[in-house]
């Protein structure tokens, strides 16, 4: 963009990107082709349950689906799309030029693509993992084929990814705050990708030790989880919701964060309550790490256990209740637009209050007796992901489409979108409450007639139907956009607040030509009060200094990848063993290269980001 | 940058940045002869017959967090100014690792 010399094909530009924008495009596209893939996986298990003794997919085959279903659903694609929200407005956010480890941006992108894929494969080469998103290692250890084994091999890959990507969040928020931009300055989207950041890094251990001990004693002939030769299969659950339970929480506080933008923004207020609000993010990514065994009332822990477990669950809702009214009360009184991202807004707060409201019932361990593996906690878990993440997903792209395109999405399309995803979204979920609370069991391919339970199955159908038309509207607006899509302007909805507002859209390659002061919360939007059209600079202009593009984090990626495949076959062919080898050395001999090759980067020079902003922003 | 970002100038106030490595050098040491000593303390304890198992395990392991700590506060430097966000992930990391382990030990292994 900036230097005629440093043209390429499109193609290799995105494999070699360094830039967080690029990145965040990279994670939108393969995140949201894996949200269609398990969206369709979702769609075929609500046709196999539309009437009763359906022959659509049966047994095995539907449990494969219902597996990759979760699986998909949370480690490729809520988590990649949130990344990908992240890359492109935290560095913008906190008036930085880039991440502060670009480089291990592009692994942790290129390692969470070729788990997903390596994942998937499964569906070609001797069936799919078929023993839930949690693989529980008393049924996993069981399961015949490969399957688990792709889903261990695939999540271990992605888990280096999101681990990277974590740490790299972390240590961005903390070292490369633009001067004035302190702590309690940050736009609420940053403190929650803070938090959640901190919460990848402590959970994500826990999973690559339970995933790397199972895959030990499904491949290396181990015995840690099997009883019958000393092992402990209760272990494997605990260490799955050690990861598992922050796991939600770090999926739904950036979704808070999104919420949080897009309510102040479009109420044109500043966000009420913004010290409580960042207290009670913290204080739910605290409490996150002490009650992961509500997941496991039923295993038997005895009544000591889950009773505090219980009450420690149930202390998650105060300050989740904070923030529910923090919001009410930023709407209150303000001067609301009800655009697309505000509907999504709006609508959230009372589908997460339902989702919240079956957690507390199911937080209490006594009840928990009769909801567990009921359809009741599917409706629980849908009402929080769904109602929460995935609208909060919606909203965002709606949201920052224009900063990371440069071009509107359509209004109209958009708010057809949400209505149809909105009621699509209750009239699937909202039923399964009862189907529960009567009796039909989760993960069980089909049901018997005249029980009860017909009419709400294919309720519950009906309404997949209408989410998936509106994601298929979605799409449609998104090539609408591309073709004639409305060119956006800096402050694309008039109304920003935060400094990302504050740059052309899409953002220049250096994001800011001069890294700006920060004199306040919501600081672009004090400037305009101030009658200032752009931010106060920092430091004077000058030559900024940029990362190399590099093709490495892509090789060793695929280097894992490789060896994975080695591992998985490595029992049943003689060149599993070489493969894997093969696969490791790609992987080590490029980070090898990394090491020794010094790569001091480039410059854009003065005159050249003088002639960009010329074109860019002012124009 | 080639200078450490805890050490100033050193061309200005060397008078007063030598009483203060001295005053470093101190505690250095201090903490380090405290340090063998605590050690030797523990070799003691698992040596003497007399102390039962119940004691000196839990006592080896108390010396044992003095020593973390000694070293990370004044031989890694944790006490200066600057290493706040160090300390929160570690005591973060350390909080999650011992529930973890308590857990474990309370309802799976008891």
């Amino acid at each position: 963009m900036s230097t005629a010399a440093r043209k390429k094909s499109l193609i290799w530009d995105y494999l070699t990107t360094v830039d967080h924008k690029k990145i965040a495009i990279l994670y939108l596209i393969a995140g949201g082709l894996f949200f269609l893939i398990g969206g369709l996986e979702a769609l075929l298990m609500r046709i196999q349950l539309m009437k009763p003794n359906n022959d659509f997919l049966n047994g095995d085959l539907f449990n494969q689906v219902m597996t990759m279903h979760g699986t998909t659903m949370i480690f490729f694609a809520a988590t990649p799309l949130l990344f990908a929200l992240m890359n492109a407005v935290v560095p913008l956010q906190i008036g930085a030029r880039d991440v502060a480890f670009p480089f291990l941006n592009a692994l942790g992108f290129w390692l969470f693509f070729f788990g997903g894929v390596f994942l998937n494969c499964s569906w070609f080469l001797g069936g799919a993992p078929d023993a839930g998103w949690t693989s529980y290692a008393s049924l996993s250890l069981e399961s015949p084929g490969h399957g688990i084994d792709f889903y261990l091999l695939g999540l271990q890959i992605s888990g280096f990814g999101t681990l990277i990507s974590g740490i790299n969040f972390l240590v961005t928020i903390v070292t490369m705050r633009a001067p004035g931009m302190t702590f309690m300055r940050m736009p609420m989207f940053t403190w929650t990708t803070f938090v959640a950041s901190a919460l990848i890094l402590f959970a994500f251990p826990p999973l690559t030790v339970g995933l790397l001990l199972l895959m030990l004693d499904r491949l290396f002939g181990a015995n840690f989880f099997d009883p019958a030769l000393g092992g402990n299969t209760i272990i494997y659950e605990h260490l799955f919701w050690i990861f598992g339970h922050p796991e939600v929480y770090i999926l739904v506080l950036p979704a808070f964060g999104i919420f949080s933008e897009v309510i102040a923004t479009f109420s044109r207020k500043r966000l009420f309550g913004y010290s409580s609000m960042v207290f009670a993010v913290v204080l739910i990514g605290f409490l996150g790490f002490m009650v992961w065994a509500h997941h496991m009332f039923t295993v038997g822990l005895g009544p000591v256990a889950n009773a505090i477990f219980a009450v420690a669950t149930m202390t998650i809702a105060v300050p989740t209740g904070i923030k529910i009214f923090n919001w009410l009360f930023t709407m209150w009184g303000g001067n609301i637009r009800f655009t697309t991202p505000m509907l999504y807004a709006v609508s959230f707060i009372p589908s997460f209050v339902m989702g919240g409201v079956t957690g507390v019932m199911l937080a209490s361990a006594p009840a928990d007796y009769q909801y567990h593996d009921t359809y009741f906690v599917v409706a629980h878990f849908h009402y929080v992901i769904v109602g929460g993440v995935v609208f909060a997903l919606l909203a965002g792209t709606h949201y920052w489409w224009p900063k990371m395109f440069g071009k509107m999405l359509n209004e109209a399309l958009g708010k057809i979108t949400f209505v149809l995803f909105f009621v699509g979204f209750h009239l699937t979920f909202f039923i399964q409450h009862f189907l529960g609370l009567m009796g039909m069991p989760r993960r069980v391919f089909t049901f018997l007639p005249n029980q009860g339970l017909d009419t709400g199955n294919l309720v519950s159908t009906i309404g997949a139907f209408f989410m998936t038309a509106g994601v298929i509207i979605l799409l449609i607006n998104v090539v609408i956009s591309s073709i004639s899509g409305k060119k956006a302007e800096a402050d694309a909805w008039g109304v920003g607040r935060t400094l990302e507002w504050a740059v052309s859209s899409p953002a220049p390659e250096y994001n800011f030509a001069q890294i700006p002061l920060v004199r306040g919360l919501d600081a672009y939007w004090l400037e305009k009060m101030e009658g200032k059209k752009g931010l106060t600079p920092a430091e004077p202009l000058g030559d900024i200094h940029m990362p190399n593009p590099s093709v490495l984090p892509f090789v060793i990626s695929l280097g894992l990848f490789v060896s994975a495949f080695g591992f998985l076959y490595h029992n049943d062919y003689s060149w599993g063993l070489p493969v894997a080898i093969l696969g490791l050395v790609i992987t080590f001999g490029s980070m090898f290269l990394r090491s020794i090759i010094d790569d001091y980067g480039f410059h854009i020079h003065k005159d050249e980001i003088i002639e960009a902003e010329k074109k860019g922003v002012k124009a | 940058m080639a200078q450490h970002a805890n050490s100033e100038n050193p061309n200005v106030n060397l008078a007063y940045r030598r009483k203060k490595n001295a005053e470093e050098m101190k505690r250095q040491v201090i903490s380090f002869v405290l340090m063998i000593l605590l050690t030797l303390i523990a070799f003691f304890a698992v040596g003497y017959d007399k102390f039962s198992h119940w004691f000196s395990i839990p006592f080896i392991l108390l010396l044992a967090i003095v020593q973390v700590m000694f070293q990370l506060y004044y031989f890694m430097h944790m006490s200066h100014k600057g290493h706040e966000f160090p300390a929160i992930f570690m005591y973060g990391g350390v909080f999650v690792a011992f529930l973890t382990v308590w857990a474990f030990a309370t309802i799976v292994w008891w």
